[in-house]
């Protein structure tokens, strides 16, 4: 790796020159590789606890696990994965990308990049290593509800406090950053409306995590002062009320889950066209889509609470505001849809992967806004139903959208193409294992099997099993993914510059791999009229 | 290159104003959602009314209601709790007196503070209680009993559909932190 050479200072030993490289790198690739091994990891770790419940669930009764290793296994996987893996999967790919797609030579803030990335492993490891405290890890659910958590939490709810304040400041100094590059960093000529979509999807993204993280670290920190300081933020008996905290959580709870999609949106709108080799259809109303979703997501909080005691006309106007956000996502489906048609599409797996998300999110989406009826909610709410909407939009949501960006960018960012063999039967394995695994929740869950709980009645076995089984080959099949990774890190096939023939972007005018630094002299961004210069 | 460093400076900053504002929003939301609930009734929270507010005269209307009483002690709460009349008929207007009985089960002397709830929950604001011993903290000795007075009026325009309205107080122990703030004053007394 001839692009590390700078970074290699003589008479020191291997070790010191590896940690001193990975801990003090302020380089926007390296920290963005950093962010996908961490996000890698705890894919795993999250995935393991996942197998935990699955193999509790697969037969009625108690097998594996107590109640309260099921409930703190519930609770630690909810948070690792929407923290430990989502996010910093899509800050990673944040990391790698938007400095090459807006022509910039790294991150504005390279230093805080750095600061932000080190304080995750930190965070995390606080987190799991409640499991091993007395009282266990925390099992009020990723949620951590009062007075679960306050008057019922057990001891290490405190260090579960501390990690997510942690978890916090570096996602809020990660947004800041992203957006202080996109708005200063763009090479001349790419005014915003000309910035490709996963930077657009990104900038919103990032204006949200300023604004809603700090609510939740207000969250924890008044379950924490209500723990130990006296105060009653969420105490009835000192005035306060327990319902309060589903308010300021759901505030920020609600952003947080189009935080968990937004980019991944940004990732369809980039790859789609790539393999359709056609534009991107309807690309204003796509930027416009992707911001009204996310002003509307500040006020539709409560259809989580509907079954809180809600009065009618709030839960009026939030199940009208809710189903408004199904207008904005259809322009956005009916976009890609309508970027595929007539196109010449080729099936590689980044684009396998992206048309699955395209699929099945909007299947979720579809059970999201059954969820959105306030009478329907009611027989719905805590059942398993809401545990397959919201897998539904966030395994082949979310987390596909970040395997076919991993698919797509990897050529770029090792030089080598990844197995197309392999990458083909991950995917089929991967749809088939998540569908097994969540398609028979739903009807669990409309036939009243509640969520949370490590015990069910005789009649939901037969879907269990199948859900345990979906959830065993899905587990597996992302071993397989790890290997293509790390085979294609070793070597394989040379990539070209470009890669994928119908691919459009500043990054793809630069050699494969990338070089450490890149746009070091801004490159030219083309008029309309222009091509991309190629290699 | 300077004009872009201090856009980048100027825009660092204005974003971590941005998250520290929200932070203090999220403490916000305490006392606005408290100021909400009160001005809606919602979550059928009652609250203490200055005997001044009350009407010289009241209007006694003909309308008679049932109102129902509950007491619970919530969870550790070493009291006995419970309504003395469990249900009045009253007439709208009319100042009525009921009282609750406590006793401290305790070796020790508890301070405990009830909290009201009405339901349905829109019937909250047309309750108006003048006397009430959920309006401060209540300390009982050691074994020590009593009844504990509630003087209240229901307003003659609550809506003509509720024909019985539920009173309930869940009684809870008061946080130590007072109880613990006194002992160290006292001790370094």
């Amino acid at each position: 790796m001839a692009v590390t050479a700078d970074h290699n200072i003589p008479n020191r030993s291997p070790l010191m020159a590896f940690l001193s490289r990975w801990l003090l790198t302020t380089n926007h690739k390296e920290i963005g590789t950093l962010y996908m091994w961490l996000s890698f990891v705890l894919f795993f770790i999250g995935g393991a606890m996942a197998m935990v419940i699955r193999m509790e669930l697969f037969q009625p009764g108690i097998q594996f696990a107590e109640p309260l290793l099921y409930n703190q296994m519930v609770t630690l996987h909810g948070l690792i994965m929407v923290f430990g893996v989502v996010m910093p999967g899509f800050v990673g790919l944040a990391n790698w990308q938007l400095p090459m797609m807006i022509g910039a030579p790294d991150m504005a803030l390279p230093r805080l990049n750095n600061f932000s990335f080190w304080i995750l492993p930190f965070a995390f490891t606080l987190l799991i290593s409640t499991l091993f405290m007395e009282g266990g890890a925390p099992n009020f659910g990723w949620t951590f509800y009062a007075p679960l958590s306050t008057t019922y939490g057990p001891p290490s709810t405190d260090v579960f406090i501390f990690g997510v304040h942690l978890m916090g400041i570096s996602s809020v100094l990660g947004a800041i950053n992203i957006i202080v590059t996109i708005f200063n960093l763009r090479v001349k000529g790419m005014t915003l409306m000309k910035m490709p979509l996963f930077v657009w999807t990104w900038l919103i993204t990032a204006f949200l995590l300023v604004m809603v993280m700090p609510v939740l670290a207000g969250a924890v920190t008044m379950v924490l002062t209500d723990r130990h300081f006296g105060t009653s933020f969420f105490a009835a008996a000192g005035g306060g009320d327990p319902l309060l905290f589903q308010h300021v959580f759901w505030f920020f709870g609600h952003p947080e889950v189009y935080i968990l999609i937004l980019p991944g949106f940004g990732i369809a709108s980039q790859i789609i066209p790539t393999f359709a080799r056609k534009k991107l259809f309807g690309y204003h109303s796509m930027v416009y889509a992707t911001a009204s979703i996310a002003i509307l997501s500040f006020v539709v909080w409560g259809h989580h609470m509907f079954t809180t005691g809600m009065p009618l006309t709030a839960e009026l106007f939030v199940m009208y505001a809710t189903m408004l956000i199904a207008v904005p996502t259809g322009v956005k489906v009916f976009n890609w849809v309508a970027t595929m048609w007539r196109g010449s599409i080729t099936f590689e797996t980044p684009m396998l992967f992206a048309l699955g998300f395209v699929i099945l999110f909007t299947i979720g989406g579809f059970s999201g806004l059954m969820l959105a009826l306030v009478p329907a909610d009611f027989q719905y709410h805590d059942t398993f139903f809401v545990v397959a909407h919201f897998h539904y939009v966030l395994y082949p949501g979310a987390i596909f959208g970040i395997m076919s960006a991993v698919y797509y960018w990897l050529p770029k960012w090792t030089g080598n193409m990844y197995d197309e063999r392999l990458g083909k039967i991950h995917f089929w394995t991967a749809i088939i294992g998540v569908n097994m695994t969540f398609f028979p929740m739903h009807f669990l869950g409309l036939a009243g099997m509640p969520r949370r709980i490590v015990d069910y009645s005789l009649q939901f076995a037969d879907f269990n099993m199948v859900a345990s089984f979906g959830a065993g080959m899905l587990g597996l099949t992302q071993v397989l993914f790890l290997y293509i990774v790390i085979k294609t890190i070793r070597g394989g096939k040379k990539a070209t510059g470009r890669v994928w023939e119908g691919a459009e972007g500043l990054e793809w005018t630069l050699a494969s791999p990338a070089p450490l630094h890149t746009f070091e002299t801004p490159p030219k961004f083309p008029t309309p009229e222009e091509d991309y210069p190629r290699d | 290159m300077t004009k872009n460093r201090n856009n980048q400076r100027k825009h660092t900053i204005l974003l971590s104003g941005l998250a520290v504002g929200m932070l203090g929003f999220a403490f916000a939301l305490v006392p606005l959602y408290a100021i909400f609930c009160e001005v809606t009734g919602i979550n059928g929270k009652t609250y203490a009314q200055e005997i001044d507010d009350t009407p010289a005269v009241l209007q006694v209307s003909e309308r008679e209601v049932t109102i129902q009483f509950l007491g619970q002690v919530g969870r550790g709460m070493p009291w006995e709790f419970r309504p003395m009349d469990t249900q009045l008929k009253v007439r709208l207007g009319e100042i009525n007196l009921t009282s609750y009985y406590a006793r401290n089960r305790a070796t020790q002397a508890v301070t405990g503070q009830a909290v009201p709830s009405v339901s349905p929950f829109y019937a909250s604001n047309y309750l108006h209680k003048i006397e009430c011993f959920c309006f401060t903290q209540q300390l009982l000795e050691a074994g020590e009993e009593q009844q504990m007075s509630l003087r209240f009026y229901i307003d003659e325009d609550l809506p003509e559909e509720i024909k019985t309205l539920t009173l309930s107080y869940a009684l809870f122990e008061v946080p130590e932190l007072e109880v613990a703030s006194l002992t160290l004053t006292n001790n370094l007394q």
